[in-house]
């Protein structure tokens, strides 16, 4: 089994089945799929499409229900509000998603080395954090980021440290990439790790019979095996920075002028759907993101894969 | 504020009996005929009421005042045949986003629901709410204060009863001002004077802490005099958060907030309770029924604290407003209106405002307001001051004829993108209000209502 | 890149029947090159990242050992006070007529039926995929994959009035229903029964006159236990952890799951007369995630092997 699945040549994420090796094309495959695709249907593909249908009206609260066209489109297409969330997100998921994969891989990296004291220690140690609800660890830090009381607090009477306010404009979205790497370092770090242990022994035998360095052999072995779990992560990281919503929303509480209404394209859907009621301008904005995110987790996955080939 | 009379007395009487639990079969019909002289349509509905109220029921009550279960409780026991289930579907926002959806999406909605005072005019004009002048629930006017009970008459319908209230008391830490020497402000000026003194002796000390909050925004706007809403046959609005009343809170603001004389700690956080305990916040202008959540939140701190009427603007004066508090719906989708009546009559009218004043809600009926039980009650928390007597003038005092927006909900969720965001940046907190009026204003045409926005 | 694939061709040579096992008995990697040194740096480094990993998880046990009072008053990080863990636990699950634990409840239901049955759904659904030629099978992935990136939220009110429609909000099915669909474990049990289901068995059983149910119960789904093990574990995560939904669909605290509850007294301290209670939000919150916990580092052994098939072949 370890042989047949180190053979297969990789890279091509997501892209869909490689033809089953003998198979002739009939319905009996639709018996398997067929109860995920009707509770599918059911959760998300029926919800998906009554937002498109929604998309196309408008409800006002004085005056009724009305059919408008594409004008919610244009309003999103041109709406700041929108837009400055969209920016924040991007910026969020070019600075964080890469930091935090960067970290994971030197993580994975470090154990496989077999050069570490305990490394199963530390692999599930800095696993651990993802097994902890988005909830309880936005509470944690949300203390720990407590300018007077909380541990920022101590840190700046202790050691008489100027450490600015993390829930600050300035540093509110440095702050919540830092909840976020916390819980997902460990489960990227797994991904990478589980890729890099498929790895054949015969290969580094291979390398070091050639003279191959640790850092020649993480180049040539390691990168090349670890790329498309890379991709996998990426585009995961990518679909979560778009769908933010968990941790800012609940740090509001502690940061109300500092984390906006808009602070994320999907806090931005929930306020105008929940707070204000505009369920057809939200949906339209679902739709848009559902679109852009999309289109960026098919980029991601065809850069990786491109470099493979 | 008109002094209780007899008929006053005996509801008094009879609530504390029933809530001693030494009545158990005390019918509804009697309280309800204890009330103010009824009308003739209202004793017919009581009739109804009392009728239903002996059939086997089931109703539920979405709350999240912690009396509510209790109040039931005691209800059953009086009715046998009625089952209240009491559902907390979450604090304030939370339960109505619950509300809403439910609303929304045709059912789901519970029988009664707890609705605060800036949220109802929401749900009433979106015809959600159930009108009670039809169980004649209209002639208990004079059994509320002025200002609970506009808040919940609402153009010619009566669309909640009262529950609590929450005018406006400035508690101060007695401790704090007696090490710096400080003197209780009685006024505004005062107020920024005592702020700069207590930050000069102790730079960690703040007078208050205040990050931007829409309900002690307008609370506040209120008791400066300012009335920047109004709404005129459900769907023309006018705005104008510049009226003078809204300058003279925001210039007075603007001056500890420029000056950083307020502590950026929002309020209900972990580090807000410890600065209550530690004494780095040293009052908060609030509402009364904060008293309660001293007491167990700030546990540490008991004997520090006293109550004092709110600054005025000019000295000798006095105004208050409400900040908080709430009353209880009826709500349309109820397929069991009658029986949700006889409830919501008992909870905020009858025996229940007893078992929600022992509870720390601070009541809305003029004739528990005026009891003198209530008013000479003494706190060990607060150094054995009768609080009472300060909070209960400071409803006397509340400034007549405020009245909030119908989509006040949606409002105050923006209110930290606008004016929070004058606080963030200690600008002028006269632009964010402009910003807000102009936010809610563009919210408010879009949902087809006519905003005139000044 | 071309040692890489020469060495994949010399791997190739290997008997096909190598012991599975093998994969994750590899423990210690001794014939990694000739450095096998351990490095002193490396481990610092590595302590540094681990202690940023426990530092939150230290924070919470130490608070969750303090009282009320204590824990406004002390440094954070280190305990102060009485030990008032076992106070607070009591406190924890009796507190409401016991409600934690019946959210504790709530919430082991809605991941043995949500996990497990998106672990079935799944490997149904992977199997299908991976070993059955249909019509209409590239739509299928075109479509689980782009319904993936619309934002949860935004499709809850949507969601939401469906299933009140349907008269399924306020029930457990309302949460329940959608935590049975994992894309993620749909697509690594696809990635995984490619190979580790040989096409050669499943003609052998279709020969015999085995059914294709039968085959799938009776053969594949043993060779597909790692890959099964795998993506339980990320569904039980996801269900433990699931905070949004419930949220939104249930208004009854009867049926909440822990994290909503969690969260609920946490809102409490801004209630008239409500009782401030930090400190059973952070036992709470502690005992929530202990079980979690103890659930990964029991499964751990068993799943790296089935995610190393999916992340190898994405």
């Amino acid at each position: 089994m370890t042989t047949l699945s180190t053979l297969t040549p990789s890279g091509r994420a997501l892209s869909g089945p490689r033809k089953p090796h003998v198979q002739k094309r009939d319905w009996t495959g639709w018996k398997f799929i067929a109860p995920f695709m009707v509770v599918f249907t059911l959760v998300l593909i029926a919800p998906v499409l009554y937002s498109i249908y929604l998309s196309f009206f408008k409800e006002q609260l004085v005056g009724g229900n009305s059919f408008v066209g594409f004008a919610n489109y244009g309003q999103a297409l041109t709406d700041p509000k929108f837009w400055e969330s969209m920016g924040r997100v991007t910026l969020f998921f070019v600075v964080q998603v890469p930091i935090m994969l960067g970290i994971a891989l030197f993580a994975a990296l470090a154990i496989d080395s077999a050069r570490l004291h305990l490394s199963s220690f530390f692999r599930i140690a800095i696993f651990l954090p993802y097994a902890v609800p988005a909830v309880v660890a936005t509470l944690m830090w949300g203390f720990m980021y407590g300018t007077k009381f909380g541990l920022v607090g101590n840190l700046n009477d202790f050691f008489h440290l100027a450490i600015p306010d993390p829930l600050g404009s300035s540093w509110v979205l440095a702050s919540i990439g830092n909840i976020v790497t916390w819980e997902f370092i460990g489960y990227n770090m797994i991904l990478f790790y589980a890729a890099l242990r498929v790895i054949p022994t015969d290969l580094y035998e291979a390398a070091s019979l050639d003279g191959a360095g640790a850092f020649r052999i993480i180049r040539s072995i390691k990168m090349p095996a670890l790329r498309p779990a890379i991709v996998i992560g990426g585009i995961f990281s990518v679909i979560g920075s778009f769908q933010l919503f968990n941790e800012p929303s609940i740090l509001q509480s502690l940061a109300p002028n500092t984390i906006s209404t808009y602070f994320s394209p999907n806090m931005y859907a929930y306020n105008l759907s929940f707070a204000g009621q505009q369920y057809n301008y939200s949906a339209t904005i679902a739709i848009i993101v559902g679109l852009i995110t999309a289109v960026i987790a098919y980029i991601v996955q065809n850069s990786g894969s491109r470099k493979e080939v | 504020m008109k002094s209780p009379h007899s008929t006053r007395k005996a509801l008094r009487r009879t609530a504390v009996v029933v809530a001693t639990g030494l009545a158990l079969s005390m019918s509804l019909a009697a309280c309800s005929g204890s009330g103010t002289g009824s009308t003739a349509a209202s004793t017919a509905s009581a009739a109804d009421i009392t009728a239903a109220l002996n059939e086997k029921s089931t109703i539920t009550v979405w709350a999240w005042a912690p009396a509510v279960a209790d109040i039931a409780t005691a209800f059953e026991k009086e009715h046998p045949n009625v089952t209240v289930k009491v559902v907390n579907a979450g604090t304030g926002n939370d339960q109505y986003i619950k509300l809403q959806n439910a609303i929304k999406a045709g059912s789901g909605a519970p029988d009664i629901a707890q609705i605060e005072y800036y949220a109802l005019p929401q749900f009433a004009l979106s015809k959600s709410l159930a009108d009670l002048s039809a169980y004649g629930f209209d002639s208990f006017a004079s059994e509320y204060t002025d200002s609970t009970w506009g808040s919940v008459k609402l153009g010619d319908g009566i669309y909640a009863l009262p529950q609590d209230s929450g005018p406006m008391a400035m508690f101060y830490n007695k401790a704090v001002f007696d090490q710096y020497g400080l003197t209780v402000p009685t006024t505004w000026d005062e107020y920024i004077a005592t702020a700069k003194k207590l930050h000069a002796a102790n730079p960690k000390a703040y007078i208050t802490n205040d990050t931007g909050d829409a309900g002690f925004t307008t609370s506040m706007i209120w008791q400066a005099g300012g009335k920047p809403f109004t709404t005129t046959d459900s769907t023309k609005v006018s705005i104008n958060l510049q009226d003078e009343g809204s300058k003279k809170f925001a210039d007075t603001w603007n001056t500890l907030l420029s000056n950083d004389l307020l502590a950026a700690t929002p309020s209900w956080s972990d580090e807000w309770y410890k600065g209550l305990g530690d004494g780095t916040i040293a009052t908060l202008n609030i509402g009364a029924w904060m008293p309660g959540n001293l007491e167990t939140g700030v546990k540490e701190a008991s004997g520090n604290w006293r109550v004092a009427p709110m600054p005025t603007y000019k000295a000798g004066d006095t105004a208050s407003a409400e900040n908080g508090g709430g009353g209880d719906a009826i709500l349309e989708q109820s397929t069991n209106k009658l029986v949700a009546a006889g409830f919501l009559q008992y909870m905020n009218e009858g025996a229940g405002t007893q078992i929600s004043i022992d509870a720390g809600g601070f009541p809305s009926t003029v004739a528990d307001l005026n009891s003198d039980k209530f008013l000479n009650a003494t706190s060990d928390y607060f150094g054995g001051q009768k609080i009472n007597e300060v909070l209960v003038q400071s409803a006397k005092d509340v400034v007549p004829g405020w009245s909030y927006l119908p989509f006040q909900v949606y409002s105050n969720s923006i209110f930290k993108d606008t004016v929070g965001q004058a606080y963030a940046a200690k600008s002028d907190i006269n632009a964010g209000l402009t910003a807000w009026q102009k936010a809610t204003a563009d919210y408010g045409n879009q949902q087809g209502f006519t905003v005139t926005s000044k | 890149m071309s040692t890489t694939d020469q060495a994949r061709v010399n791997v190739s040579a290997r008997p096909a029947k190598a012991p599975r096992m093998s994969r994750y008995t590899r423990t210690n990697k001794s014939n990694q090159g000739l450095h096998t040194r351990k490095s002193i740096l490396l481990t610092i480094i590595m302590g540094a990242l681990v202690l940023y990993s426990l530092l939150p998880l230290f924070w919470l046990f130490v608070n969750s050992t303090k009282t009320q009072a204590e824990l406004l008053n002390s440094f954070g990080l280190w305990f102060s006070g009485p030990n008032a863990l076992w106070d607070n636990i009591v406190a924890t699950v009796t507190y409401n007529d016991g409600v934690f634990v019946r959210w504790f409840g709530n919430t082991l239901m809605y991941v043995v039926v949500g996990a497990g049955g998106a672990t079935f759904l799944a490997a149904l659904g992977g199997y299908g995929l991976a070993k059955f030629n249909f019509p209409g099978k590239k739509a299928v992935f075109a479509v689980v994959l782009g319904a993936v990136a619309i934002p949860g939220t935004a499709l809850a009110v949507p969601t939401f009035l469906m299933f009140s429609q349907m008269g399924l909000t306020n029930t457990p099915w309302a949460v329940i229903l959608p935590s049975l669909i994992s894309p993620f474990g749909l697509y690594l049990i696809w990635t995984y029964a490619l190979d580790a289901v040989p096409t050669e068995v499943l003609e052998a059983a279709r020969m015999d006159g085995a059914g294709e149910f039968r085959t799938f119960f009776t053969i594949s789904l043993k060779l597909l236990a790692p890959g099964l093990v795998t993506v339980l574990l990320f569904t039980l995560v996801a269900t433990w952890n699931n905070y949004f939904l419930p949220l939104i669909m249930l208004s009854e605290p009867t049926w909440y799951p822990l994290t909503v509850g969690l969260k609920q007294w946490s809102n409490q301290a801004q209630t008239v007369g409500g009782d401030v209670i930090y400190n059973l939000v952070i036992t709470g919150s502690m005992l929530t995630i202990i079980p979690i916990v103890v659930a990964f580092l029991f499964l751990q052994r068993y799943w790296q092997s089935g995610l190393a098939a999916g992340s190898v072949k994405a």
